[in-house]
């Protein structure tokens, strides 16, 4: 195996490691308020998921540079949560104006959901676990389309499974929120499985 | 001290720098240029920078698109047909938008951003409404519950309308009502008069705005109108006119009368005016004026329960039964149209009354306040 092989290998593995093994929803638990907020409906759950790949691959770029070359050569590594939190309110501001200017049709799908990335915890969480593993900048860029595809994943799931709910028969106490949050517990059971099948570390 | 200082420098800066990135980028991302805005095919053009919404737009262009959430997509009021360059229907608009609706390109004005030129439809009556700030010139009592305000606008403005029409009055914050309320009145004045206008109002027991109105508003004061409103006109035929109100009903009938005269207007008309008793009455000379004005003009005032020592030698009973008496003498009475204005029961009885002397509904026309 040449070295490029190898090094395509190990990005693939870090990929699917953060879509199904290591998934930064169901397994680390992040970004779960959108996450049991918005869905109810496929439809919307694929615009969120689609702005959260988005944005996550980008920002993590954004990040990764910012630390590597700001926060590290000034041995001010403990700013990283204020840094990380302003490129990525800053970014989504970003892509909001240009999708707003450039793409209506993508605004449309997608417009109401970008001010709400700002705030989703995966995106930050995907961040600082860039810098914890010290991926290189092809590693963190992986790792962060990796996280945002499994999170689309795991609403997209979610919405479907409560798109089916919605003529089930559920006891009254256990409506909305309940079942819910019963239905995200065993979509988490059933990702850990995967734990240990492959680290993409 | 530089242990602080270079660290919070250096993210400070970096923020700085972003923040100003971002106000770069939207004054060239989101520079949309000039946007020339059409309303009805040419009726009126106007020219803005783009970026804003259409709603916005148009209220800085003094037209009044109704809007009770102010714009944040919430109330589905400030709907505006657009032929074209709206886009795509936004999914904050689904919700308010029918099949039909959709299919026609109706949109929500707030929700529709300025990007390019634009092409849109408004309905003429909106085209004309306005905003217009009065003083209250003049006082009258009519009766013990009725009287006359009139309103003269202010700095030379002049409101354009139909005789007939109705206007909206703000009625503002006071003691008795912690918010502001909009009631609407019928023009009762001569329409050759532009300076001001003239209501007629009838106390409404615990009524918001007419107890502002009676109680509180001195000559002098200012008050804010906006309109004109409503459908309530003469339809330019030459078929004979019935019109039939009660009480302070007879205001935009006194208007569409002066309008007669004023044009000549020699269409055969009658007028009943119908109170409780002889106290109720007032205005009756002034109509009867119009008699000899307006050719071919016939006012009948009716009084339904005259006290004794009153002496009315009028018409008596309800006034709707009057009017029918009357019209079946007439050998024409399926070719009248009706024009009515007064409390809802007088109206529904009315049009009873004439749709059985064989006036279709589409003749009879009135604008319904309750």
């Amino acid at each position: 195996m040449t070295s490029s092989d190898s090094s395509m290998l190990h990005l693939s593995i870090i990929l699917f490691t953060a879509v199904f093994t290591d998934n930064i929803l169901l397994a680390r638990f992040l970004g779960m308020c959108s996450f049991l907020s918005v869905s109810r409906q496929v439809k919307t759950a694929l615009g969120l998921g689609f702005a959260v790949v988005f944005v996550m691959t980008f920002t993590i770029a954004l990040d990764w540079l910012a630390y590597r070359y700001i926060l590290e050569p000034y041995a001010i590594e403990y700013f990283r949560f204020i840094l990380f939190i302003v490129i990525i309110a800053a970014f989504v501001q970003f892509v909001e104006m240009a999708i707003e200017r450039y793409s209506p049709v993508l605004y449309q799908n997608l417009g109401i959901f970008l001010p709400l990335i700002t705030v989703n915890c995966a995106i930050l969480g995907a961040s600082l676990f860039m810098v914890i593993r010290e991926y290189n900048l092809a590693e963190a860029i992986a790792f962060g389309f990796g996280s945002g595809v499994g999170w689309m994943l795991a609403i997209i799931a979610m919405a479907g499974i409560r798109e089916k709910l919605n003529n089930a028969l559920i006891p009254k106490g256990l409506q909305g929120p309940g079942i819910t949050l019963i239905i995200a517990g065993i979509m988490a059971l059933a990702f850990i499985g995967f734990t240990g099948v492959l680290s993409g570390r | 001290m530089d242990l602080f200082i270079i660290p919070i420098a250096i993210v400070s800066v970096v923020g700085a720098l972003l923040a100003a990135a971002l106000v770069f980028a939207e004054r060239v991302i989101t520079n949309y240029g000039d946007v020339e805005v059409d309303i009805n095919d040419g009726e009126k053009l106007f020219t803005v920078r783009g970026g804003g919404s259409l709603l916005e737009n148009l209220t800085l262009q003094k037209i009044f698109i109704p809007s009770a959430c102010g714009g944040r997509g919430t109330c589905g009021y400030c709907k505006v047909k657009v032929t074209d360059g709206a886009g795509p229907l936004l999914p904050t608009e689904e919700p308010y938008m029918d099949a039909v609706e959709r299919k026609e390109g109706i949109r929500l004005s707030c929700q529709v951003k300025l990007r390019n030129d634009l092409k849109i439809e408004i309905p003429d009556e909106l085209l004309t409404i306005r905003e217009y700030l009065c003083t209250c010139s003049e006082i009258l009592d009519y009766t013990y519950d009725i009287k006359q305000f009139r309103l003269a606008f202010l700095d030379g403005q002049q409101m354009k309308y139909t005789p007939g029409q109705y206007v909206q009055l703000l009625s503002p914050q006071y003691e008795k009502s912690p918010e502001e309320v909009y009631r609407a009145y019928s023009v009762s004045s001569d329409p050759s008069n532009k300076a001001f206008i003239e209501l007629i109002v009838r106390r409404v027991p615990d009524g918001i705005c007419t107890t502002y109105l009676f109680d509180y508003l001195k000559k002098g004061d200012q008050i804010r109108i906006n309109g004109p409103y409503g459908h309530f006109y003469l339809r330019d035929t030459d078929a004979p006119i019935i019109f039939i109100a009660g009480g302070s009903g007879i205001a935009p009938i006194k208007c569409i009368l002066h309008h007669m005269q004023n044009t000549k207007n020699s269409r055969k008309s009658v007028f009943f005016f119908g109170v409780r008793n002889t106290k109720e009455l007032f205005l009756v000379n002034e109509i009867k004026a119009f008699e000899t004005a307006i050719d071919d003009f016939k006012f009948i005032p009716v009084v339904s329960q005259p006290d004794p020592e009153a002496k009315w030698n009028g018409a008596t009973g309800r006034v709707t039964t009057a009017a029918s008496d009357y019209l079946h003498k007439q050998p024409d009475a399926g070719k009248y149209e009706g024009y009515l204005c007064g409390s809802p029961g007088m109206i529904e009885s009315s049009v009873q009354v004439l749709t059985k002397l064989g006036i279709p509904e589409d003749r009879i026309y009135f604008d319904k306040f309750s």
